[in-house]
């Protein structure tokens, strides 16, 4: 209890290709076809130096929900989930404006 | 523990069919997917519509809920039968990630299937596990360290699934922001046969602030002044999270004018700024002296606040 857990914050370290599965519980055939299909895009070149910060980690697990909880197919799902990023993005332009 | 009554949750009679049970989680799901959902309790009833479908579509959970009888209700104290499932096998096991959220009153009536899994020299890393935590702005400031209440279903030495909550101290990294995750290593599910446990992902938000509103690294705060500081210029002090500073406001400044000053955002190797939003408040015509400062005003100025108008 008294001990003090120290972390990384994702967006400095990055996550590889396997560890971004496994934060996902997915595999690394699911996360393939996510950046095949253009709904997560990692930095870095070709899937061994591929980079993934807390936003695609976001974005993954959205999808993923929308998927298994609601049986959205890819398609449908990569459209809810580039609107709820429209969403957020018009929310933080509320918040800035003090009117949320 | 409390009873959970699936039938009431998922609103569909005992005797509903398959269907009818898929149909009402659909409309359900829809309604309290939290990351769509503006009902302020959905992420906790979408939960429970979860774990409820999760018993009810599966016909073997299903017929081993039945046998526990009709007469319990829903939050009702309840225990279970010694060997109230002898006889039922459950093929599924868990489904999905979505277990990691289900009840005490779920684990224990359904929490025997994890024994069979980790049997038999079975390896396998640990889960990692994701829980969103909210923090104060200056956490962010000056990093602090924070005690998280968090609930995640553990294994124990029987090998049983039970929800446990623990109490993890966190150290809150200086200039962490709003969606940024911190990852905690071999904080997640221990690793089954001597394999590494998972990591534990925090997702950060910030509560809201009495007076900064954020947005990425940058701080928004709105500054009244009064009308003479907003039209003759002024030096007024401002809060910023650092403390106290003296801002110049140049002349003529108008209402809704940014003053920006570089580097007071959320620090970092590139900080933030904090962009100060000017008000202009009026003071009250509540004495003689301040009417006739007023009237004077509407007299000598030539000021047409509706020139834009066109009136």
């Amino acid at each position: 209890m008294d001990e003090i857990l120290t972390g990384v914050v994702v967006d400095e370290t990055g996550l590889t290709l396997a560890e971004f599965a496994c934060a996902c519980g997915a595999d690394a055939t699911w996360v393939l076809e996510l950046v095949a299909e253009e709904v997560l895009h990692p930095a870095g070149g070709g899937p061994e130096g591929w980079c993934f910060g807390g936003r695609e980690l976001t974005r993954a697990r959205r999808f993923q929900r929308l998927q298994r909880d609601l049986g959205a197919n890819l398609d449908a799902a990569a459209v809810i989930v580039e609107l709820l990023d429209e969403i957020d993005r018009l929310k933080g332009r509320l918040r800035r404006a003090g009117l949320e | 523990m409390e009873f959970k009554d699936y039938y009431q949750i998922m609103g569909v009679a005992r005797e509903a069919s398959q269907d009818e049970i898929k149909r009402a989680y659909r409309q359900l799901a829809r309604k309290y997917h939290p990351d769509v959902s503006k009902e302020p309790d959905a992420e906790a009833r979408f939960k429970e519509v979860g774990e409820s479908y999760e018993v009810l579509k599966d016909p073997e959970k299903r017929a081993a809920y039945d046998q526990l009888g009709s007469n319990w209700k829903q939050g009702q104290d309840f225990r279970p039968p010694p060997d109230w499932n002898a006889g039922f096998e459950f093929s599924g096991g868990f489904g999905g990630g979505g277990a990691a959220d289900f009840s005490d009153f779920f684990s224990s009536l359904f929490g025997g299937a994890a024994r069979q899994r980790g049997s038999g020299g079975y390896k396998a890393r640990g889960e990692d596990h994701h829980a969103k935590i909210l923090i104060d702005l200056e956490d962010a400031f000056s990093g602090a360290t924070r005690a998280i209440a968090l609930r995640a279903p553990q294994i124990d030495p029987q090998g049983r699934m039970a929800v446990a909550s623990r109490t993890l101290n966190v150290s809150i990294p200086k200039g962490i922001r709003a969606g940024q995750h911190i990852r905690l290593a071999g904080q997640g599910t221990p690793g089954m046969g001597g394999e590494a446990a998972g990591d534990l992902y925090l997702e950060v938000d910030f509560k809201p602030h009495s007076l900064y509103r954020v947005d990425g690294r940058d701080l928004y705060l709105d500054l009244p002044l009064a009308p003479w500081e907003a039209a003759l210029g002024a030096t007024v002090t401002t809060p910023t999270p650092g403390g106290n500073v003296q801002v110049k406001v140049p002349p003529d400044a108008q209402a809704g004018r940014k003053l920006r000053l570089k580097g007071r955002g959320i620090p970092g190797d590139t900080p933030g700024d904090l962009y100060l939003v000017l008000q202009v408040v009026l003071p009250g015509a509540d004495s003689e002296r301040a009417r006739e400062i007023y009237l004077t005003m509407a007299r000598e100025l030539a000021f047409n606040p509706r020139r834009t108008l066109g009136v």
